[in-house]
């Protein structure tokens, strides 16, 4: 049984990323490839990664989200992140990705940016 | 009134598959509620064993599967959480467990799995060797 993981959707120059309910590390396995080749086909400015599905996120997650942001400083991008419920939250600040990245409340708010 | 005091035991043997990660967090959440944790409680205790879970998959046995014990134990409102695997062990668990230090060579993970079982337990010992497995038992007070 395979459920569907990551979803991802385009606006403008921005990249969406919708994150699945569970973001451990058997989840997060196929995240960094799609990614990447994504990426690889396209320009993007700027990564969102919608966390309004995810009821359950630990390290791995944290690990993604580094990556991406260290990759996207490189090329003068952002990374940030809208519908983080509170387990996530909680996570995120202890991984001290809340001093990187901006939360946003909402896919409108942080496409915008 | 009679049962608050008995030492109860949850023991479980799981392939170290990525797949089981989630089961063996959401096993120890459904074991635990017998101790009326809160919500947060609860949480703390799932990434913990998310966290050393899928330590024992990714770096004991390399992702070349093995078993991993896992052992539950509930003596009051007192939490004893054993991960056990019989994989490569850690040759120094100082080192392993300072923070953001990762022996990943793709650079995917973040190094903090140690902090974060710190950080939601109130304690994290950990016995390893080379060639001789690894066992993290975290012990946590629940006070519902």
């Amino acid at each position: 049984m395979n459920r569907p993981n990551f979803t991802y959707e385009a606006e403008g120059w921005t990249l969406i990323v919708h994150l699945p309910e569970e973001l451990d590390h058997h989840n997060c396995t196929g995240l960094k490839n799609e990614t990447d080749l994504i990426l690889s086909e396209n320009y993007i400015k700027s990564i969102v990664f919608d966390f309004s599905k995810t009821k359950f996120m630990d390290s791995s997650g944290i690990g993604i989200l580094l990556n991406r942001y260290k990759q996207m400083a490189l090329s003068g991008g952002t990374v940030s992140i809208y519908g983080a419920g509170p387990q996530a939250l909680r996570i995120l600040k202890i991984g001290g990705i809340l001093k990187l990245m901006k939360i946003y409340n909402s896919k409108e708010a942080a496409v915008k940016g | 009134m009679s049962e608050q005091n008995k030492t109860e035991t949850l023991k479980m043997e799981l392939e170290a598959l990525s797949k089981n990660e989630e089961f063996a967090r959401v096993a120890v959440a459904v074991f635990m509620a017998r101790l009326n944790p809160t919500l947060e409680e609860v949480d703390d205790v799932k990434t913990a064993v998310s966290e050393a879970v899928t330590n024992a998959v990714i770096h004991g046995y390399k992702e070349n599967g093995g078993i991993i014990y896992l052992e539950v134990v509930a003596d009051g409102s007192r939490l004893a959480i054993t991960v056990r695997d019989t994989g490569i062990g850690i040759t120094d668990i100082k080192q392993a467990m300072e923070p953001m230090y990762t022996s990943d060579p793709a650079g995917e993970r973040s190094g903090m799995g140690f902090s974060f079982m710190e950080a939601f337990m109130d304690q994290v010992e950990v016995k390893s060797a080379p060639g001789e497995g690894t066992a993290v038992t975290m012990k946590k007070k629940i006070n519902g």
